[in-house]
């Protein structure tokens, strides 16, 4: 039985801060950070957008790309960890903000960088099995950098939805298998009540990314008998630009094959989003028959890897909802005081 | 801050969430914020919940430099009444460049917070507007 996507939605807010803005608060090389994080700029929320927001924006993305019934949906998973409440779900705002409610189960989704493809599997599981007709796995968040911290140049706000089902005629990828590794990492947390993430340092890289991703990727190849000349695309998580061009070329997928979905450049880290805004970026140009593989990382730590066929049927459907460079087109650029202001790192008494 | 109950956000949650309002099948008028009664067909009227599309045009606006408690942040931001395509008149937040904003202006919906009791209560989310342009926003 096939499972796969049936449609996705993506979002980015339009304002940008560039990296020399936020160096030159804190008297960095804004020329080393640029060439070694590889990432320019990074997306910041609007004063009245926070990871629902941006989650349901993503998920009507998603349903009016199809133009399907919301009331199909049988789970909306949203992953994050910014979700605006400790304790009150996202999803459940997402489900109303979308028509889908009140038919189905909705739960939110913690993992690091990773919850949404953890959601996006529960989805796939959930549809194979029968219980649900669609479900809708969500990566969404308005990331936390402390000020003056090493994330501060890449945590970014954005999001995308994905629909997941296992009707064949309304599938515009299929998800041929996924492989998951995951071990107990701590090479990034965040304490109850804390309001920025701490992490590692260089421990996130070697045992934390580059372990789980390499790990998950070689198990789904090996599992599926695949090589990486197999996939005309590739997208690895994405806290950096030189993260996954790295993990690329260890696996031996190309600069070619990640081009496409490499938008950290422009985009930041949009940590559960990141990985799935470059699978998005990606379904934006493929051709029916493409192959794409795509692996999520997640501190704490644990590698999510997926092989995805595109169909015929993305022709029809793609331009019904923004791309991502179109999302990513045309941004207001602020300074850091404002970026500061819109991300409630200024408190109003 | 918005001191708001519980139960009254929450009656009003799915016409804030997704510009549900109702229709008048007799007299084919359309009500924002939803009405239980036709006020012209009266106890005549046939009312049916009716989801607007949320395209509209800014009738009037003010930028509002001196907010209430709670959105001093958002300072200077502009209200309008914008009236949807199918004819109701809302007041609403337009999120774009208190520059840009100008009457007839189209308006697209869009999913934003409204505002939040402290940082304790509940935080509460519905519909505001952008230029339907992108370069004016």
């Amino acid at each position: 039985m096939s499972v796969g996507i049936v449609s996705y939605g993506a979002y980015v807010p339009k304002y940008r801060i560039k990296v020399e803005d936020i160096a030159r608060v804190w008297g960095d090389d804004a020329g080393i950070l640029k060439a070694g994080l590889m990432v320019n700029e990074k997306a910041v929320p609007d004063v009245d957008e926070d990871a629902a927001t941006i989650a349901v924006e993503a998920a009507r993305a998603a349903v009016s790309r199809t133009d399907l019934d919301a009331q199909r949906i049988g789970a909306v998973y949203t992953g994050s960890e910014s979700h605006p409440y400790a304790v009150k779900p996202t999803s459940t705002i997402v489900a109303e903000a979308t028509g889908a409610t009140p038919v189905l189960t909705a739960a939110d989704f913690e993992f690091a960088c990773k919850a949404g493809t953890a959601a996006v599997q529960a989805c796939m599981g959930l549809v194979n099995s029968g219980m649900i007709d669609l479900g809708m796995a969500i990566g969404a968040d308005v990331a936390q950098g402390a000020p003056g911290d090493a994330l501060e140049y890449t945590a970014a706000a954005g999001g995308v939805a994905y629909i997941i089902g296992n009707k064949e005629s309304e599938l515009v990828a299929v998800i041929e298998d996924t492989y998951s590794f995951t071990t107990d990492t701590p090479d990034f947390w965040r304490r109850e009540g804390m309001p920025y993430p701490e992490h590692g340092g260089r421990f996130t890289g070697e045992p934390g990314y580059f372990k789980h991703v390499t790990n998950a990727a070689k198990g789904l190849m090996n599992k599926l008998d695949t090589k990486p000349e197999d996939y005309d695309y590739a997208v690895f998580h994405q806290p950096n630009g030189k993260f996954p061009t790295r993990a690329a070329k260890m696996l031996g997928f190309s600069k070619e094959q990640i081009a496409p979905g490499l938008v950290v450049t422009r985009l930041g880290n949009t940590y559960s989003g990141s990985c799935m805004m470059g699978i998005a970026a990606t379904l934006d140009q493929a051709k029916p028959g493409d192959r794409i593989f795509a692996t999520a990382f997640g501190s704490g730590a644990g590698g999510d890897a997926f092989s995805i066929t595109v169909t015929d049927k993305i022709d029809e459907m793609r331009d019904n909802a923004p791309k991502v460079e179109e999302l990513l087109a045309n941004p207001v650029y602020v300074d850091y005081a404002t970026y500061a202001k819109h991300k409630g790192k200024i408190k109003i008494a | 801050m918005i001191i708001m109950s519980v139960p009254r956000f929450w009656r009003k949650q799915i016409a804030r969430y997704n510009l549900v309002g109702t229709h008048c099948k007799k007299c084919d008028e359309y009500f924002y914020p939803p009405r239980n009664m036709c006020p012209g067909c009266r106890r005549e009227g046939e009312i049916e919940d009716f989801k607007f599309s949320g395209n509209g045009e800014v009738v009037t606006f003010t930028v509002i430099h001196t907010a209430a408690e709670g959105f001093e942040g958002q300072t200077p931001y502009v209200l309008g009444i914008i009236k949807l395509e199918e004819g109701p008149s809302l007041t609403s937040q337009i999120i774009c460049d208190a520059k840009n904003v100008e009457i007839g202006m189209k308006v697209r919906p869009v999913f934003r917070k409204l505002g939040q009791a402290g940082e304790r209560g509940m935080i509460y989310y519905g519909t505001k507007f952008v230029p339907e342009e992108s370069e004016k926003c």
